[in-house]
């Protein structure tokens, strides 16, 4: 009998299709037929030319889209099988999200966009709450600008500060979609160093999407997307199958 | 963050303050909707109910009276018609039978509040070579002044009335060049006269019913008109004057008699205040709509505007329903803050018509009252409206995408 991992894969996906404009003329497949196995632990890079696929594989894993066939497990949870609120529930608990531009909240402070995940999960803002996002910022070098708006920061720090709420659920899987695509070599290379660094004390999962072939040499495992396949890189083999 | 609210409040109130200028705009518009309503309603309130004052402080709610005298066609059974055309009779002074009988019955009735009887009918009040054609009206003092406040309406002397005593009004006192004390002539069709003496001149407000109407006690009056010991009136009042003309019907089927209310002897007043109502109903409606029409717009473009963060909020796992909230919110907040400012509003307009709308002696047109269960609609209405205007935008922000969102 083969050994099976005490812990399923934080990411499984088993022929993953995605196709638009089912039904009409114009009906195109991005996405054929996709596996991926991706640890507890991995820090990958996900890199392809544009239009390759990736940002919708991204969006796939990150549950923010449903594939067209195939199958999609994160932490071993098979999410075709989930109803559009369960699966937002485990998007919430499971999988966090840094944006190219990191996006964070206009209307609230550094603190309260690093608070948001578990406000919205828990529904009501607690001391708890306010004390993990506190500690999330002094994490990542911001505890001296928690009450600054997002946009009163630069955008090394807007990023920072998306790292910070991308941790506040303690996922399992960082989703980062070029994360550094918008800032200076010397910002950039902080952001990076600091996903390490995260990932290298929590065992957090990153997925990165970039297409800094400088950025993604520094991250053990890249997986390249080009024409909707995963063509080379250290492709994880699904699990072997029991004997 | 508030720890007593909960997640939909606070992304709703930071968003709005966020927009202040879209926010103070749609308040705004909102504000002055409702002022204009609050205003409009208390004015129209204050008409309806200075015309219902002015009707009813000199008339009874329901007047009971004899059956009118018809005419009945002669028949003949042999050929199954009519042998002759009656013509109608003219209508008798006559009393209406038992009345003490029948006021007992009246007085019986719940919400029957007084009954007064009375004898009235054309007499002409004579001074040396002048003579005036009066209504004149025989009353007991006790319950008729509880249904015409006389001694309030008195400008001269008193309401009392003695045997031999009379009221009149001041411009009939003026035409007959009379005065308090003085004595005057009261003949009657049937050619009975006799003196009485100016005992009170009243005003009822109303030029005509000052220069006809002559009130004497109820015996004096019966032997005037001929009617010795009969009343041709019965005049009521009841708890709720809106229910007179129910009332009524009620009256006439127990009593067989003639029962007229007041709402149907002005029925004519009656229709144009409902079509007062009803206009302003519709002009309430549509300031309500464009009022809810602002807000939706406001709302619409800030969904577009926030689409990214609405996006963001889904990427985090926020739900539908949280996001539909959020927006919802938005909406009731800006309608409830539009009531509290326009209810200010409204309030100060009502002051400024207060000091300004004044007759030329300075006493007011009205009394204009503000009743706090119209502050109390006015929110309601305002916040339910904000709600209602918010729910296309909440609902088309809720169904976000949120890869599209993000996307932008």
């Amino acid at each position: 009998m083969a050994d099976i991992p005490a812990t399923p894969p934080v990411l499984r996906l088993e022929g993953v299709r995605r196709s638009f404009g089912i039904g009409t003329d114009v009906e195109i497949e991005i996405l054929h037929g996709i596996d991926l196995v991706i640890e507890q632990g991995e820090f990958c890079a996900l890199i392809g030319p544009s239009g390759s696929g990736k940002s919708t594989l991204l969006n796939i894993i990150g549950l923010l889209d449903r594939a067209t066939a195939g199958k999609v497990f994160i932490m071993g949870a098979d999410t075709d099988s989930l109803a559009d609120a369960e699966l937002t529930r485990l998007r919430s608990r499971r999988i966090g999200f840094v944006f190219q531009n990191a996006l964070l909240i206009p209307a609230f402070t550094a603190l309260e966009n690093v608070m948001m995940p578990q406000l919205v999960d828990r529904g009501w803002p607690d001391e708890a709450m306010r004390r993990n996002a506190e500690s999330l910022l002094g994490r990542v070098g911001l505890a001296a600008r928690k009450d600054n708006l997002a946009n009163a920061m630069s955008g090394g720090q807007q990023q920072r500060v998306a790292i910070a709420r991308a941790l506040a659920m303690n996922p399992a899987l960082i989703l980062a979609d070029e994360p550094t695509g918008n800032l200076d070599t010397k910002s950039a290379e902080s952001v990076l160093a600091l996903m390490r660094e995260v990932n290298l004390a929590n065992r957090t999962t990153f997925l990165i999407v970039t297409h800094n072939m400088e950025l993604a040499r520094q991250t053990d495992r890249i997986i390249e997307v080009v024409d909707g396949r995963i063509s080379t890189g250290t492709n994880t083999p699904l699990l072997p199958a029991v004997a | 963050m508030n720890p007593l609210l909960p997640f939909e409040w606070i992304a709703a109130v930071r968003f709005l303050k966020e927009g202040r200028a879209q926010t103070l705009l749609t308040v705004v518009g909102a504000s002055v909707g409702v002022a204009v309503v609050v205003f409009m309603s208390a004015l129209l309130l204050a008409v309806q109910a200075n015309i219902f004052t002015r009707i009813l402080s000199t008339q009874p709610h329901i007047a009971i009276s004899p059956p009118k005298d018809e005419a009945r066609p002669l028949r003949d059974p042999r050929i199954a018609g009519e042998i002759a055309t009656i013509q109608a009779p003219a209508q008798k002074l006559r009393s209406i039978d038992q009345w003490q009988k029948i006021r007992a019955l009246l007085q019986s009735i719940p919400d029957v509040t007084v009954v007064s009887p009375s004898v009235s009918g054309a007499a002409f009040a004579v001074r040396g070579d002048a003579s005036k054609a009066i209504t004149l009206s025989g009353i007991e003092s006790e319950p008729f002044y509880k249904i015409v406040n006389l001694p309030e309406k008195i400008i001269s002397g008193s309401a009392r009335l003695a045997a031999n005593d009379m009221l009149v009004g001041s411009q009939l006192a003026i035409n007959l060049g009379v005065g308090l004390g003085e004595k005057i002539h009261i003949r009657s069709a049937t050619g009975i006269d006799e003196i009485y003496t100016i005992s009170g001149i009243f005003d009822l407000g109303n030029r005509g019913a000052n220069e006809r109407s002559v009130f004497v006690p109820l015996r004096a009056a019966q032997n005037l008109l001929g009617l010795q010991g009969g009343a041709n009136a019965l005049d009521i009042n009841v708890a709720d004057p809106m229910t007179a003309e129910s009332m009524a019907l009620r009256m006439a089927a127990e009593t067989g008699l003639q029962a007229d209310s007041w709402i149907k002897t002005f029925d004519q007043l009656f229709t144009s205040l409902r079509t007062q109502t009803a206009a302003n109903r519709a002009i309430q409606f549509f300031v309500g709509l464009a009022v809810a029409l602002g807000i939706a717009s406001v709302l619409v473009v800030s969904v577009v505007q926030r689409s990214k963060e609405i996006g963001i909020l889904r990427a985090m796992g926020a739900s539908r329903g949280q996001i539909l909230r959020i927006f919802l919110l938005q909406g009731a907040i800006v309608g409830l803050l539009g009531s509290i400012v326009g209810s200010a509003l409204g309030a100060g307009f009502v002051q400024l018509w207060r000091i300004f709308a004044r007759n030329p002696d300075g006493t007011p047109f009205f009394v204009i009252t503000l009743a706090p269960g119209l502050f109390l609609i006015a929110g309601l209405v305002a916040t339910l409206t904000g709600l209602l205007a918010a729910l296309m935008p909440a609902i088309s922000a809720s169904r976000l995408n949120p890869v599209e969102a993000i996307r932008g």
